[in-house]
């Protein structure tokens, strides 16, 4: 698939342009410009007018059944086009836009990167794919919210955003997790075909359903959209609205034909797409800044489109692919025709945006244009897609969720049309005062203009040819769902959506045009309040754990661990049962003994007071269980614990000759009765889990093997020496690796010391 | 298995985890001597079944050589360790005339540090950034 060749070009000669050309970042945006286009190409030549979806598998961990699957259907070939297009439309916009701007390098670099990320996103056959782009799609969000990185506003949003996101994300992935061992694929067109049901598909759908959510910015996960406006209006047009924020609405459209015959999946998609439409049209309302009315309107036409994708009715989904596209074009228009006024008059307030009659005539008609679009107005593509929406609902074989639906549908396009009128008025109201002169280029402002005009030129064209363009969209609709078979019209002659759509248009127009321009300033919405209490409760909750936990004793860190070690393997035995006294042999009177004196000389290294006897003590315990060693049938063992154990009392000969003969008298940090309990504790448990474990073995000794091929293959009788000079090698060249770095440790330990000490003496003798 | 043993080994972990738990390090080397020890003593009483010496030839059931193998090696980690914790003893007497382990004051500091200090690497990140 050449497509997969384009989304690497994209990472490519993003990160190309981000490390390698910062002082030039025009190559990189005009090798990005060359490779949108190579994209658009070999989306048209492969993807359109074939029969057969052309699909494509990189390898990864074929073991796993985690390979990644595209393909380049029907409504991947949309997408991969709005994506395409809109980035080649964007990028030229943004090399006007960014003149003289230094974080431009930075700017091209996580944009093309974003880019590929989305292309992968929208062309991936199977979940678990979708995830990994997913994922790589908001952290180009993040770091394209907080490219000022200067400003600590845009920190936070970019912060907010991609907590927000990166949590829908793990959802998406226990999502992947819970299909994958439940139903045995992840592949759409799979889950298309088994319809699965039951527990852990229930819980499945929950989780896509939040990271559905959390990517589209739907309630209540709506509040991070509107803060991600501190980003460069290119990367407000691009990724908040005409693309990323999709990624939740193709998520849904490729999983609702699998998963919209469940009640339960209905209900959370309506519920959530119309209050979100409430909400976002209410705000939108009443901004200030037209790119937050704009933000607001976004996240309003996001719940549209959930409503629609989501309610799992073939005609529904086919209008929501149809509105998904009109949204993109209008949208995209009214961002960047904001971006052109804010750059040309400094100002994107929605009472001063009426200043742009005079000096931008040809971008205030775009926008004229584009918000006509948005409402729903006749000629125009958004009055297409609304018509057909509200066919689609009304026609829906539902009952009471298709009701709700239109009446969520019904409200939330009045406000549509509310905040449409307003913005309206607001662009062609008689102006306050005139604008200054201009300051960008000839050039800069025919390239910040293009995409403006050309979107509003579509926008009008698409509702012009309705009927062609319906056409086109019936192969992304079928690649979803066999059943969504559609078709546009331009006038759909008198029918109960053209009167719907006339009384919202009307009651909408009353409600916009008297809104007053400028509104009563409202701070952070609830939905950031909110979010940033659980951010800092969670940051504090974490400091006073680690307060709890981190006290800086290293006798503590010993005794929780201890404990923690016991109560685990105390439950291990709580849960498997204590194991019985039945395998026990019986010991012969020396063993006995011995193990009897090993263990008196154990207690007595921690009772005596005096250091030498300590260590001569534990020099016993050590010849000791040499002594078992040999009784057991292991002579090297016993051999080298008698070395070692020499080797040990000499060093500690060495260490100690310095300090005094007795300990000094312990600290008293926690009482000696409860080190005791914990040290009798480990006592008990830790014999009772060798025994249980002893208990549960099943897999019989690899010895066998060993002790048939130890004469044969290794030339050795001793067949311990043998496993450790040959079979295993390699674990006593560790071990001899330990031990020399151990040396080089206590080498330089003594060293420091002494010159230290040296150093000390030659002061206190001056 | 052998109950004898399996009993030493409770003592010995009992007894070197004590010692673990202690501020001296000369105690804490005896700690990790003891349990060390405890740890050999484990692997071989649950790992296998007293037998002949596992050496081709002998007469009679051979025992399992595996865990003698492993625990070869331990005893020689476990002699490295303990020579490490011996050198830390002796050093921290030689220079402070005292072998205890005091408590780190950066992890208490850790646990200190306000939102207010936080709120200044802040404003240290924006004066390195703006030019």
């Amino acid at each position: 698939m050449a497509l997969l060749v384009a989304v690497l070009g994209l990472f490519l000669v993003g990160v190309a342009t981000a490390v390698g050309l910062r002082r030039r970042p025009l190559v990189g945006a005009f090798a990005g410009l060359a490779v949108f286009l190579a994209g658009v190409a070999a989306t048209v030549v492969e993807g359109v007018g074939v029969d057969e979806a052309p699909t494509a598998t990189v390898k990864w961990l074929s073991a796993l059944g985690l390979d990644l699957h595209f393909s380049l259907d029907g409504f991947g070939v949309l997408m991969s086009l709005i994506v395409l297009v809109l980035g080649f439309a964007v990028l030229t916009y943004a090399i006007a836009y960014f003149e003289h701007d230094e974080t431009f390098a930075r700017f091209v670099g996580v944009f093309l990167a974003f880019a590929g990320s989305m292309t992968g996103v929208v062309i991936a056959s199977d979940l678990f794919t979708m995830f990994v782009f997913w994922e790589l799609t908001s952290i180009c969000s993040f770091l394209l919210i907080g490219l000022n990185d200067k400003s600590e506003s845009a920190r936070q949003a970019a912060v907010r955003a991609l907590l927000t996101t990166g949590a829908g994300g793990l959802c998406l992935l226990g999502a992947v997790a819970l299909l994958q061992v439940d139903v045995g694929t992840t592949r759409f067109t799979d889950l298309v075909a088994l319809q699965p049901t039951g527990t852990l598909v229930d819980a499945a759908i929950v989780l896509i359903l939040l990271g559905a959510f959390t990517k589209s910015a739907q309630f209540p996960f709506h509040f991070w959209l509107p803060g991600a406006m501190a980003a460069p209006t290119p990367v407000s047009a691009y990724l908040h609205s005409a693309t990323m924020v999709k990624a939740g609405i193709v998520l849904l459209a490729r999983t609702s034909p699998a998963f919209g015959e469940s009640a339960f999946w209905q209900w959370w998609v309506v519920i959530a797409g119309c209050v979100t439409m409430l909400i976002g049209g209410w705000r939108a309302l009443r901004q200030n800044d037209a790119k937050l009315l704009l933000a607001h309107s976004t996240v309003s036409q996001l719940g549209l489109l959930t409503v629609l994708v989501g309610i799992g009715s073939p005609l529904a989904l086919y209008a929501g692919v149809a509105h998904l596209l009109a949204h993109a074009v209008f949208k995209v228009g009214l961002f960047l025709g904001v971006g052109v006024v804010d750059h040309e008059l400094e100002t994107r307030e929605v009472s001063r945006l009426a200043e742009a009659r005079t000096r931008l005539p040809l971008v205030t008609a775009s926008l004229v244009v584009a918000t006509l679009s948005m409402a729903g107005i006749i000629p125009f593509f958004g009055f297409v897609t609304k018509e057909k929406a509200l066919v689609a609902l009304l026609e829906a074989d539902l009952g009471n969720v298709a009701t709700i639906a239109l009446v969520g549908v019904v409200a939330g396009s009045v406000l549509s049309v509310a905040y449409s009128a307003r913005l309206l008025r607001a662009l062609v109201r008689r102006p306050l005062k005139v604008a200054a002169e201009h300051h960008t280029s000839r050039v800069g402002a025919i390239l910040l203009a293009r995409p403006v005009v050309e979107a509003a030129g579509f926008s009008l064209a698409f509702g012009l040819f309705a009927s062609f363009v319906g056409k086109v969209l019936v192969a992304p609709a079928l690649s979803l769902d066999a059943d969504a078979k559609g078709k546009l019209v331009l006038w759909p002659g008198i029918d109960d959506a053209l009167l719907i759509s006339a009384v919202v248009i009307i009651v909408g127009s009353f409600i916009g045009w008297r809104a007053p321009l400028t509104a009563t300033r409202t701070g952070g919405t609830r939905g950031e309040r909110t979010f940033d209490r659980i951010y800092d409760s969670t940051l504090g909750f974490a400091k006073r754990i680690t307060a709890a936990t981190q006290t800086g004793s290293l006798p503590m860190y010993v005794a929780v661990t201890a404990v923690v070690a016991t109560a685990a393997m105390l439950s291990g035995l709580l849960l498997d049962g204590f194991p019985s006294a039945a395998s026990f042999v019986d010991d012969s009177p020396m063993t006995v003994l011995v193990a009897l004196l090993v263990a008196v000389f154990a207690v007595a290294t921690v009772v005596v007071p005096l250091r030498f006897t300590a260590a001569l003590l534990l020099g016993g315990v050590g010849y000791g269980i040499a002594v078992l060693f040999v009784m057991r049938g292991a002579p090297d063992l016993a051999l080298t614990q008698l070395l070692v154990e020499t080797l040990t009392i000499v060093i500690f000969l060495l260490a100690l000759r310095v300090m005094p003969r007795r300990f000094a008298p312990a600290s008293q940090w926690v009482p000696k009765w409860a080190r005791a309990a914990v040290a009798a504790a480990i006592g008990v448990v830790v014999p009772c889990f060798a025994l249980l474990v002893r208990e549960s073995r099943e897999a019989p000794s690899v010895a066998a093997d060993y002790l048939t091929r130890s004469v044969d293959e290794a030339g050795g009788a001793n067949v311990v020496n043998v496993i450790l000079v040959d079979f295993r090698g390699f674990d006593t060249m560790g071990e001899i690796t330990v031990l020399a770095i151990a040396a080089l440790g206590v080498v330089n330990l003594v060293r420091v010391a002494e010159r230290q000490r040296r150093a000390k003496s030659a002061g206190s003798a001056k | 298995m052998s109950f004898s043993l399996l009993i030493l080994t409770g003592v010995l972990f009992a007894a070197g985890s004590y010692l673990l738990m202690e501020r001296s390090l000369t105690r804490i080397a005896l700690g990790v001597g003891v349990l060390g020890n405890g740890v050999n003593v484990l692997i071989v009483a649950a790992g296998s079944s007293p037998a002949e010496a596992p050496i081709i030839g002998r007469v009679g059931e051979l025992t399992d050589p595996l865990p003698q193998a492993l625990v070869l090696t331990a005893i020689v980690i476990g002699f490295a360790l303990l020579s490490f914790v011996l050198a830390l003893a002796w050093r921290n007497w030689t220079i402070t005339e005292n072998d205890e382990v005091e408590d780190d004051v950066e992890d208490r500091l850790i646990t200190r540090r306000d939102s207010s200090s936080a709120k200044s690497t802040d404003e240290r990140h924006r004066e390195d950034v703006s030019p």
